[in-house]
């Protein structure tokens, strides 16, 4: 085992590797279940969004329209949860189910109609995946190659992060959204159109789980296979509860499973600690962290109540 | 409230990754009713269309791009050749194994293969409950004992040591690296062969071992090899699903080869993967449907090794220098011959190369 530096680079290095995808499909969580949609179809649209990434990764050649695409299949899944749950008034728990369903059966079906019945995408060259910042800056395995030679959007999403928590408090369709998930009627009656606010909410969560899904087949691999997104998507639901349905507490809840993720790496290279309790890790720290510090946290009010418009 | 849905949540994240070549559950309804009408079709060989043979999957699926995937392209490949009807049947936990098996008894198929040894223990209680149903299981030889299961082995050890052969003789460093998916007898061999064939090739080579302990975890499969590479390995070998495809990446990212496993897997990354540990599920699975078809069935254990092109390595050497490629000729002959046998279990490893696989359990 190396020194130190050498082990906090590995930490970081992990962390940026398991935490991007959860930031991005939590913080689109945020903004849907904050105006009153349970959206619990994320894992869906994250396959969804890592097929369509992968597969727009090797026609167009480029990572960043590539990556864009998967978000826009997201969004599409997005839709249709709105379309069920904001306009007819389906069972948004249900609903949410469906899209999970749909999500990964599409993507698998898509996929085998495309690639002569294969279940996995050929592989991305590294010139269609998203590019990495400082590449070849850094001498291979030092800890400024783990540190700041991870790909560009392991870091845009902290700032992303940034943008949702200043669009969540600092600007008036942020108010509306939170305020549409707290009490619709009212809000109707002072003239917001929920309907709007919803349906922006819902697809913006999709797009974001979408890009989620792409990072994993952009960025931690090079194809899409089916078993590529299992769990993430539950795991960033989880980590919206955990933070409380904020911007701010989704991106430290999301970093802490990503380095509970790290500190998994790092210990199951010395091999004295049974693999089974440390796949355990970032489960019971979460369940000590929810009772310990983060006490309860508040729903929005109407969040997954269908709302019927007034005439 | 909040509190229960999260704990609900984050078992059933829990569960996904522990079932985990999962991820394509939802995918037999597209698959199955096709394959039922095709048998019928082939002509030349129509005596064989009353036969049917029934595969079922563990939790993996037909789509999990490993063994059961393997099996069933073995399955359709002897519909396509012998004209017999095949179809599957996919298990989404372990309570469907005996229902799965029962369904296909119920159907009166002739011989049900059943794919992994998670299934060992439905196999045998359905296979003493039915001597005259004939079985077939893959990766299990526990119900050797019983004169209805043909119990389908593989020596992936031995392919495990020829691409640890490779591995010795490639590194520079003297620092190789494993990353396995889960512990147990079947897995621990690629370990135990991987390392043997290291050992041989180069005492002096260090091998970095980790157990991601998932074979679905692609993030942690990239971490672990980028922290492998850190230490200063420069080849990797993976036995561990889309696990090893995160490895594969890293290995790619950083400039160092990697080595495949199951199939050939040089096409995800073509010059960083040297060569891949094979083993032919489908060859297992078509034997055993041709052995119906000439009335050949034979109940006990049938070991597919390197002689009979049950494992092998992979024909691509692309990435491979001609002396490499020679003295791994070389030692698949002394292997063949008998003049070199490789380990497939802790004592037999450990007699010889010492406790230096550290991943098996005590």
């Amino acid at each position: 085992m190396g020194s130190l530096v050498t082990n906090l680079g590995l930490l970081i290095n992990a962390t940026l590797i398991a935490t991007p995808p959860l930031l991005f499909a939590g913080l689109g969580s945020c903004f849907s279940e904050r105006s009153g949609v349970v959206n619990i179809g994320i894992e869906g649209m994250m396959t969804i969004g890592a097929f369509t990434g992968a597969v727009a990764g090797l026609y167009t050649g480029n990572g960043w329209i590539a990556f864009l695409c998967g978000g826009l299949a997201g969004a599409i899944l997005g839709l249709i949860h709105a379309i069920v749950c904001i306009s007819f008034h389906a069972d948004q728990t249900i609903a949410g189910t469906a899209i999970n369903f749909l999500g990964s059966g599409l993507a698998l079906f898509l996929c085998k109609a495309l690639f002569d019945n294969s279940s996995d995408t050929p592989a991305l060259d590294t010139t269609s995946k998203l590019p990495k910042i400082f590449e070849g800056v850094f001498p291979v395995g030092s800890f400024g190659s783990n540190v700041l030679n991870v790909y560009g959007v392991a870091y845009l999403v902290f700032v992303l992060a940034f943008v949702c928590w200043f669009v969540f408090y600092k600007t008036k369709f942020g108010s509306h959204l939170r305020a549409v998930g707290e009490h619709p009627e009212a809000c109707e009656s002072i003239g917001i159109d929920v309907y709007r606010v919803r349906y922006t909410c819902v697809i913006l969560s999709g797009f974001m789980a979408g890009l989620g899904g792409a990072f994993v087949t952009l960025a931690t691999i090079n194809q899409f296979r089916p078993n590529v997104i299992v769990g993430q998507g539950f795991i960033a639901i989880a980590a919206v509860i955990f933070g409380k349905f904020t911007p701010h507490g989704t991106t430290w809840a999301c970093l802490l499973f990503g380095l509970c993720s790290g500190i998994k790496t790092l210990a199951s290279m010395s091999n004295t600690v049974s693999p089974n309790l440390i796949s355990m890790i970032p489960y019971v720290v979460t369940i000590i962290a929810l009772i310990l510090f983060v006490g309860r946290a508040n729903a929005p009010a109407a969040n997954g109540k269908p709302f019927v418009k007034a005439r | 409230m909040k509190k229960k849905l999260m704990a609900v949540l984050l078992s059933t994240a829990m569960v996904f990754s522990m079932v985990a070549c999962g991820g394509s559950d939802n995918s037999a309804e597209t698959a199955a009713p096709a394959d039922n009408s095709a048998a019928t079709e082939t002509e030349e060989t129509a005596d064989n269309s009353e036969i049917k043979i029934g595969l079922v999957t563990d939790v993996g699926g037909v789509n999990d791009g490993s063994f059961n995937q393997s099996a069933w392209e073995g399955l359709q490949r002897a519909q396509s050749d012998l004209g017999i009807e095949v179809n599957y049947l996919e298990s989404k936990g372990d309570s469907d194994y005996t229902p799965n098996i029962e369904q296909f008894m119920d159907e009166e198929y002739d011989l049900i293969i059943c794919v992994g040894y998670m299934l060992a223990d439905a196999t045998r209680a359905a296979a003493e409950a039915n001597p005259d149903q004939k079985f077939a299981i893959i990766d299990d030889s526990s119900c050797s004992d019983l004169d209805n299961v043909s119990c389908l082995m593989f020596k992936q050890e031995q392919a495990s040591y020829l691409v640890g052969y490779v591995a010795g003789l490639t590194t520079k460093t003297n620092k190789v690296g494993f990353v396995l998916g889960m512990e147990n007898e079947t897995m621990n061999q690629f370990g135990y062969g991987y390392c043997a064939g290291v050992k041989d090739a180069n005492p002096d080579a260090e091998i970095l071992q980790t157990n991601a302990n998932s074979f679905a975890d692609s993030a942690t499969g990239k971490s672990s090899a980028t922290a492998m590479i850190t230490n200063g390995a420069d080849v990797i070998f993976h036995a561990a699903g889309a696990t090893g495809l995160g490895a594969i990446e890293a290995c790619k990212e950083n400039g160092v080869y990697a080595i495949g496993v199951d199939s050939d897997q040089s096409s995800i990354a073509p010059e960083t993967v040297i060569t891949s540990a094979m083993k032919r599920v489908d060859n297992a699975v078509y034997d055993a449907a041709k052995a119906i078809t000439e009335n050949a069935y034979s109940a006990g254990v049938v070991t597919y090794d390197l002689s009979m092109g049950g494992v092998d390595i992979a024909p691509t050497t692309d990435l491979l220098s001609d002396e490499t490629i020679a003295a791994v000729n070389e030692v698949k002959e002394k292997i063949l011959s008998g003049e070199v046998t490789v380990p497939a279990d802790k004592a037999s490893f450990e007699e010889k190369y010492g406790d230096i696989y550290t991943l098996d359990a005590e």
